[in-house]
Formats: C-alpha cells, sequence, structure tokens
C-alpha cells in the first residue's frame, strides 16, 4: 500500500463526504427546528439529479444550468413538501411527522416511476467533466475538483446567511428554542419554510454531484443516501451546521476507507458498517461532536 | 371461584368455532390466489399485533421488524429445506446439518427463538435510545442483517437466496399463530406488565419514579415482538417457498408500520382491522394498477392516504379503544362509560 493509494482514497472519501455533507445540512438544520428526522430528503435529491439529467443531455445549455436549476426547483419543491405535509403536523408527536416522511418519501419514488419509469437510466457527463488530472500521482476529475469548490462556496454562503440575516437569526432562535422563539415575535413558520428552503436547495446540487459521480439515476436512489446523511449528521451532532459537514466529511472518508483498506469480501458490508458506526456513536458520544445536549422532558 | 362459562368466555370460543367453520369453507371452495391472500391476512395479523408491543403500547418506535422476519425466515428454511435442495444449496454446511430436517411447526418456533436471542443483546443496545434515534438505529439493524444476508454465501447463498420449500404455510397455520399472538398479545397488555408499558409509553419518568422497570418492560415488549416477528417470517418463506434478501426490504417494515398506523397503535383489535384492511387494499389497487398500465399507483395512493391519516386522523381507526364482541349483543349497559374507557 502505497503513500499515493491512502491519499487517492483520501480523495474519494472526501468526494463522497462532501454530498453526505451537503445533504445533512438540510436535514439537520430541519431536526433542529422541529425535531423531524425528513425521510424524504433523499428523495429530493433523486429529483435534483433528475432534473439535472435533463441539462447534462442537451449538449447546448452550459453544465452550470445543470447544477442550478435543480437546485432552484428542489428549494421551491421543499417548501411545497413542507407547507402541504408537515405544517399540518405542527405540535403533533415526534412519531406521527416521522411516518408522514416516510410516507412523503414513497409518494415522491413512486411519482417518479409514474412520470417516468422505474428502470435505471443513464447519467453521463460532458467529456471534459470527467477527464482526469494528474497532481503528484494522485488523480483528480474535474468532477471531483467542482464538486470540493462547489460545496466549499455553498458552505461560505449558507454559514453567512444564517449568521448575518435576519432570517438566519430566526432559525438560529427556532432551533435553540421553538416556543420561546414564538414568544418573542418570531414568524416561526417562516423561520421552519427557510429551513425547508435552503435544506432542499442543497439537496438539489447534491443531486447533480451524485448522479455525475455514480453515472445512473433510478426513483429510489436517494432513500439509503438519505438516511446515511442522517447518520451524518447525528456523527456531527444533530442540529448544528458546522457538525453536518464534519460528521458528512468523516462518514465518507470512512466509507471509502472501509472498502479500500480492508480485504474486497467486506465491501459488501459497507452500509451495515455504516450504521453500526451510527451505534458506537450513539452509545459512546450521544451528541455527536457539536451537539448541544438534550435531556429527556418529563 | 369463578365460573368459566362467562358471557365473554361463550363468545370468545363462539368466535372461535366460527372462524375455523369460515377457514374450513374457504379452505374448500376458494382458488389459490384468494387462498394465499387470507394466508398473507393470518400472517400480517401475526407481524402486526406484534408489531404493537413495542411501537404501539411501549412507544418505541421500531422500523426493524423485517430484520426479525428475516431470522425467522432465514432459519427455518434452513430448517426445513428437503434434502434434495438441500444438496444443491447447502453443499458447504457441515454434514450433519445437512441431514438434520425438522418439521415445519418446531422450524416455525426455532425462527421465532433466534430472533428473540438476537433481540436481547440488540435490544440491550438500541434500547438506551428513545424516538427518533431509536426509529434509525433499528432501520440500521434491518440494513445490517440485509447485509449478513447478502454476503454470508454459505449459509443464506447471498443474493441467490434459499428456494425449494415447501410450501407449508397454510390457512390454519397463518391463523392458528395470528390467534396465538392476539392471544398473548392481549394477556400481555390486559395484566400488570401491560399496565407498565402503557405507563412507559405516556410518561417514562413519571413510571420510573413509581417503581416500575422502565427498561426492563421495554426489552421484554422488544423481545416479545421479535418473537412473533421471527415466526411471521417463517411463515411468510414457507409461503413464498423461496426468500432472497429483498424479501425483507424496509418496503416490508413500511407495510406492517402502515397497517398498525391505520388500525390504531395501541389497539389490538385494531392492529388486526388495520391487517386486514392493508394486505386487501393494495391487492385491489396492484390489480387495477395492472389493468390501466399505471406503475406506481398503488404506492401513491397508499402514501397519500397515509399522510392523510396521520394528518386527519392521526390515532388511526380505532385510537387507543378495543372491539369487545361480547357487549355487542347485550343491553345498553348500566354504566355507559365502562365498555370505552380510555386506558390511561
Amino acid at each position: 500500500m502505497t503513500m499515493n493509494y491512502i491519499l487517492q482514497q483520501l480523495v474519494n472519501g472526501l468526494a463522497l463526504g462532501s454530498i453526505y455533507a451537503l445533504l445533512a445540512i438540510g436535514l439537520t438544520m430541519v431536526y433542529g427546528i422541529l425535531r423531524l428526522i425528513n425521510f424524504a430528503h433523499g428523495d429530493l435529491m433523486m429529483l435534483g439529479a433528475y432534473v439535472s439529467s435533463i441539462f447534462i443531455s442537451a449538449t447546448v445549455v452550459p453544465i452550470l444550468f445543470a447544477v442550478m436549476i435543480p437546485t432552484l426547483l428542489m428549494a421551491v419543491m421543499g417548501l411545497i413538501v413542507e407547507r402541504t405535509a408537515y405544517k399540518p403536523l405542527r405540535g403533533a408527536p415526534e412519531v406521527a411527522m416521522l411516518i408522514t416522511s416516510l410516507g412523503v418519501s414513497r409518494l415522491i419514488q413512486n411519482s417518479t416511476v409514474l412520470a417516468l419509469s422505474p428502470q435505471p437510466r443513464a447519467f453521463s457527463l460532458p467529456g471534459d467533466l470527467t477527464k482526469t488530472m494528474n497532481v503528484g500521482g494522485i488523480r483528480f476529475t474535474q468532477l471531483d475538483v467542482l464538486t470540493f469548490a462547489l460545496v466549499i462556496v455553498l458552505m461560505v454562503l449558507l454559514t453567512l446567511y444564517i449568521n448575518r440575516s435576519k432570517t438566519g437569526m430566526a432559525m438560529r432562535a427556532s432551533s435553540e428554542n421553538l416556543q420561546a422563539a414564538r414568544l418573542i415575535g418570531i414568524n416561526v413558520n417562516w423561520a421552519i419554510g427557510a429551513a425547508f428552503v435552503l435544506g432542499s436547495a442543497l439537496a438539489g446540487t447534491a443531486g447533480f454531484l451524485w448522479a455525475s459521480r455514480y453515472g445512473i439515476i433510478d426513483p429510489f436512489m436517494g432513500f439509503l443516501p438519505g438516511v446515511k446523511a442522517f447518520v451524518a449528521a447525528v456523527i456531527g451532532g444533530i442540529g448544528s451546521i458546522r457538525g453536518a459537514v464534519v460528521g458528512g466529511v468523516l462518514l465518507g472518508v470512512a466509507e471509502i476507507g472501509f472498502v479500500g483498506f480492508l480485504p474486497p469480501e467486506f465491501s459488501g458490508y459497507r452500509d451495515a458498517f455504516v450504521f453500526t458506526l451510527l451505534l458506537i456513536v450513539l452509545l459512546v458520544r450521544p451528541n455527536g461532536l457539536f451537539g448541544a445536549s438534550e435531556v429527556e422532558r418529563a | 371461584m369463578k365460573s368459566i362459562i362467562t358471557r365473554k368466555n361463550v363468545v370468545l370460543l363462539g368466535g372461535l368455532v366460527l372462524l375455523v367453520i369460515l377457514l374450513g369453507v374457504a379452505d374448500a371452495t376458494l382458488n389459490n390466489y384468494y387462498l394465499r391472500i387470507l394466508q398473507l391476512i393470518g400472517i400480517y395479523i401475526v407481524l402486526t399485533a406484534s408489531l404493537n408491543l413495542t411501537n404501539g403500547f411501549t412507544g418505541d418506535f421500531s422500523l426493524g421488524h423485517a430484520a426479525f422476519m428475516a431470522i425467522g425466515g432465514y432459519t427455518s428454511a434452513l430448517l426445513t429445506m428437503p434434502l434434495a435442495a438441500r444438496a444443491l444449496q447447502l453443499a458447504e454446511l457441515p454434514v450433519w446439518f445437512q441431514e438434520f430436517v425438522s418439521p415445519f411447526p418446531l422450524a416455525t418456533v426455532f425462527g421465532g427463538i433466534l430472533a428473540a436471542i438476537i433481540a436481547l443483546p440488540v435490544g440491550l443496545v438500541v434500547l438506551r435510545l428513545r424516538g427518533h434515534y431509536l426509529a434509525v438505529a433499528t432501520l440500521g439493524l434491518l440494513i445490517i442483517v440485509k447485509s449478513i444476508a447478502s454476503n454470508w454465501e454459505p449459509v443464506t447463498r447471498g443474493a441467490r437466496g434459499l428456494s425449494g420449500l415447501n410450501a407449508e404455510t397454510n390457512l390454519w397455520w397463518a391463523f392458528g399463530w395470528a390467534v396465538i399472538t392476539i392471544f398473548v398479545v392481549w394477556r400481555m397488555v390486559h395484566s400488570p406488565f401491560g399496565r407498565s408499558m402503557i405507563a412507559v409509553r405516556d410518561d417514562s419518568v413519571a413510571a420510573a419514579s413509581r417503581g416500575v422497570h422502565v427498561f426492563r418492560i421495554r426489552l421484554v415488549a422488544f423481545i416479545m415482538s421479535a418473537f412473533f416477528g421471527g415466526v411471521g417470517g417463517a411463515l411468510l418463506a414457507h409461503q413464498l417457498t423461496a426468500i432472497t434478501p429483498p424479501t425483507f426490504s424496509f418496503d416490508l417494515t413500511f407495510l406492517i408500520v402502515i397497517m398498525l398506523v391505520i388500525g390504531g397503535s395501541g389497539s389490538v383489535t385494531g392492529s388486526v382491522i388495520g391487517a386486514i384492511i392493508m394486505t386487501i387494499l393494495p391487492v385491489i389497487l396492484r390489480d387495477l394498477e395492472r389493468r390501466f398500465d399505471l406503475p406506481g399507483v398503488s404506492q401513491i395512493i397508499i402514501a397519500a392516504a397515509l399522510i392523510a391519516f396521520m394528518i386527519f386522523r392521526r390515532q388511526g381507526l380505532m385510537g387507543h379503544r378495543e372491539l369487545h364482541p361480547s357487549t355487542w349483543f347485550m343491553k345498553k349497559p348500566a354504566t355507559p362509560a365502562s365498555v370505552d374507557a380510555p386506558q390511561q
């Protein structure tokens, strides 16, 4: 095992981890405010990938559209899902929201089956993005570079927005304490809507990146990455955006490392590995790396 | 001593006799297609009523029922597989095992017991979590079990699965186990243990302060639920006669959760009603789906119905109430509140 091999796996892990991070941010914002595990989040990523595929196959439009259009459309979609399915459940028990999000996930998946087809379809990037560059023996594709750049830019923008804008402040307050935020006159529905819009937009971007990386899309592709991204958010500390990013990257690197450094007969267990990791984190450090502790209320 | 011939017991016995007669008539008259649907109803009653122990009565929302079904299904399949099929599929296992064929009823119980045994260490770990975290952890359990089923080639044959089982599951086994499950769950719930379960669900801190062993109650409920999950998996395996890892998918867990939620988690009779409705409805919808060539529509309708239920009737059809057939033919009870008093 050479140094190059290790660095190569690190690059691959970082690329996968960046996508987990994008998804985890949306999940952690929503969970922070509503205590809702949005199982439909991964399915928005799937929709984003399908929207993106329309622009990828049309050679005349610049690649930028294949990233931006799904991002914008999923922002709208996230708001629609929130207002129709989750808003009527304000104040309902956690489990009711959880079941609803499973229902929404199933609804989105099968609507895609109905509208298009259950068959997977190819998602092939234009040639220059898959071209590899060789930097000191480690191979990057332009897609890797694009992934890192996109994730870093989006992260900076999001952090600025959450920390500086009025809406961001409302979101942070709602996440801290929803009742108290409501009492001091914060429009919590606005804050919740913003969390869904921002999170779903990032899921749309993630859809493009995921599909570009694996080259194939199908209506059920989003569920498992969505759940794994939740695992990432838990590892980082649920409710914390910084935690979601760190958790996502760590999970991506760990998953690729598991596949890359163990004998090949273990690679079938990569999903099992992710969830074993989750169990260990929940037992050893239930608040994750950056999470605030949550006391069980009477 | 109280007489055993009470109104309740007479109605109960009458109900059982009626069920046996109905099943006998169905067995003699219906064709295979309808018989299979009826068998499925029995199997899903086992699964829904047992999931109710954790998700409904103890308030531990588990998404891992299909994991225990997989354990029961694979265990029983390995035990009952006919010798000819064994020689082809399990050549890598030790010789003594290859020659040991267990009868189906025993294999079903073994499947349940193994699921329960595995539920003990799993429960010790995951039940330290509550609420959402428990849901995701049990979903993780399902994914871990599926990974093992997909990769443990010598025993599970990986993606090829186990096939060539005898179709042992018939109406009598399916409904026999359904009756046993309902009986056990009902007796558990209507006992001091059951009142502790409900106390844990409604307010675990208050329950603990009144001396309820919260963790022990949750663990026992989880293990009992796993036992019947394993039995249900064994029944399903011997109806399908072939099982692969996708047989025990997240879809299966989700379907059972829907049955429970629509029937009313927290009601034994509710879970029976939910299982019946949600076995028949998808069959009808899938039939329409094929006829009009609209793939996915049945799932869309079910998902939309589930969301509507969550918004407009969260407690499901029955909520925490029970059907009491023994009171149906009585004159108005003297104390009207006695029948449907909520279990608080």
